[in-house]
């Protein structure tokens, strides 16, 4: 019975970690996308929890943790803290339009399906039955960091596919602490190139819009 | 023989009810937005005022401009009889999914071309949009019961309703609370209400259903405002009975049957009432942002079929 519940809330968490990424791509306010990240960090901090209950390992709990507090709280509050650096950052011109780009999500997302069958069909467990939702949210990731033109949403973009990475790990190998353990590691040095990375495309992008800039309009 | 009379007496039921419910989500609108409002039995009295008139129809037009009201009420009753409201028994039995997607999209198409009909700049405007949120409605509709089929391998909704309601636990599934998103937005959208049309408007540039009826009056009016009542009930009917299949008869002794009418009632009543209030807190969507949201609403249906084999 036990099992039978820690595996449907695992199903739920999955579900809810595919709906915040195709959301992602649904939304254009910044500070909105910032939420579906978090909620998205929570998801997946809760698959590692019910993977480590699973498990009984305190060691991929611990890491279930660390996880859950690098991405339902530092990053999004890091990138809060970028996004109050600039206060009109909506996604005005994708490069793809919204409804041509949900319905490629619901594409890339049949694509991940149809790619992760052998992998399922090695070990067909509930938690490896639920890879295709990480490599999915993968597919999502590198769409929106390749059709968005503002550097934050590309940023959005990196950090789904960092996301889908880490819930495939999890969910693939399960109780592989060291891979995991390394993933968290990378993520975080991930996370902070990034953001340095956006603080440079900031200020080469939107800095010489400051109105003392405009030396042709004097005299 | 009984199953026919039970099938006339659930058809009997969602026409008398339709209006009500129409009424209901008038009135808590206005309650809500600080009006008096009108009564909740106010639709009633505008299709039994509207009844009594003869119809006018505008110079040049054809037979689709008669037959569409007959059409779009014909469907509606045949939906309301067949779809398993009240009992899962019966004639519920030979309900198919791709039918009654069909016939719904049959009375939406008979109604688009009526207003093409008419030959005005307004109804064929009406009809254009129509047809445009038609194309992307309709098999959001489809995918997003497809996705409540696979559990039980079959797209008869009385066999689907059935084993919700033998089974509850089994609704709460992501897969269920996707196709649940996206069949909200589709009624959202197939109803006319408010991200989508405005039901209040007249007169307007932005809107879709009121444009195509323009031409209407008397009781060809009467007959569409009805069957448009109508498949606003029917629609949440569906979306209480797939998602909250509590109540429902699975045979057709009286007792059961008129406890399942009266629970259908009060679910009726009450997603009429969180329509309602959640109209009040939105805003209608421009039009070119419409296809967007309803594009959302079919991406989660295709994640919600996908999910349902994926995480089963």
């Amino acid at each position: 019975m036990s099992a039978q519940i820690s595996s449907q809330l695992l199903n739920v968490a999955c579900g809810l970690f595919l709906l915040t990424a195709v959301g992602v791509l649904w939304r254009r306010q910044v500070s909105a996308l910032i939420t579906l990240l978090t909620v998205q960090g929570v998801a997946l901090a809760a698959i590692a929890v019910i993977l480590a209950e699973q498990h009984r390992s305190a060691e991929a709990a611990t890491i279930a943790i660390g996880v859950g507090l690098l991405k339902a709280v530092v990053i999004p509050w890091m990138l809060r803290r970028v996004h109050q650096q600039l206060p009109d950052a909506r996604e005005t011109r994708p490069l793809v339009n919204v409804s041509t780009s949900l319905l490629a999500a619901a594409g890339l997302t049949l694509l991940a399906y149809s790619a992760a069958r052998p992998l399922v069909a090695l070990a067909p467990t509930a938690s490896a039955k639920a890879t295709p939702v990480g490599i999915a949210v993968i597919l999502i990731g590198f769409f929106l960091a390749a059709t968005r033109q503002r550097a934050i949403s590309q940023i959005i973009g990196l950090l789904l596919v960092d996301n889908g990475i880490a819930a495939v790990a999890f969910l693939a190998t399960g109780g592989v602490p060291l891979i995991v353990e390394l993933g968290v590691s990378v993520d975080l040095a991930l996370a902070v190139l990034v953001l340095q990375i956006l603080t440079s495309h900031l200020h080469t992008a939107f800095g010489p819009t400051d109105l003392d800039e405009l030396r042709e309009l004097h005299d | 023989m009984s199953a026919w009379i039970a099938a006339a007496g659930q058809a009997l039921l969602i026409a008398l009810l339709a209006p009500i419910v129409t009424g209901v989500t008038r009135a808590v609108r206005a309650r809500l937005e600080g009006r008096a409002g009108g009564r909740i039995a106010q639709p009633w009295r505008d299709i039994r005022k509207l009844l009594r008139k003869p119809p006018t129809s505008p110079e040049g037009a054809g037979v689709f401009f008669s037959a569409a009201p007959v059409v779009l009420m014909s469907t509606s009753l045949l939906i309301a009889a067949t779809v398993p409201f009240v009992s899962t028994a019966g004639i519920a039995g030979s309900a198919d999914l791709i039918v009654v997607v069909g016939l719904l999209l049959l009375g939406t198409v008979a109604l688009a071309l009526a207003g093409l009909d008419t030959g005005t700049a307004f109804g064929g405007m009406g009809s254009s949009r129509e047809m445009t949120i038609a194309a992307l409605v309709e098999p959001t509709l489809l995918l997003a019961v497809f996705a409540l089929s696979t559990r039980v391998g079959t797209t008869n909704l009385g066999v689907i309703v059935a084993a919700g309601a033998s089974d509850p636990a089994a609704v709460f599934t992501p897969a269920s609370l996707l196709a649940f998103a996206a069949l909200a937005i589709a009624t959202l959208a197939e109803t006319a209400r408010i991200p989508v049309d405005n039901p209040s408007t007249h007169l307007e540039l932005t809107m879709v259903h009121e444009a195509m009826i323009l031409e209407y009056s008397g009781r060809d009016l009467a007959l569409v405002e009805w069957a448009s009542a109508m498949r606003l009930a029917i629609l949440l009917g569906l979306l209480a009975n797939l998602f909250a299949p509590w109540g429902v008869a699975t045979g057709t002794t009286w007792t059961a049957v008129v406890i399942a009418a009266a629970v259908l009632t009060v679910k009726m009543c009450g997603l009429a009432t969180l329509l309602a209030a959640a109209e009040v807190y939105a805003a209608k969507l421009r039009l070119f942002r419409v296809p967007e949201l309803l594009a959302g609403s079919f991406a989660m249906a295709l994640l919600a079929v996908l999910t349902s084999y994926i995480l089963a």
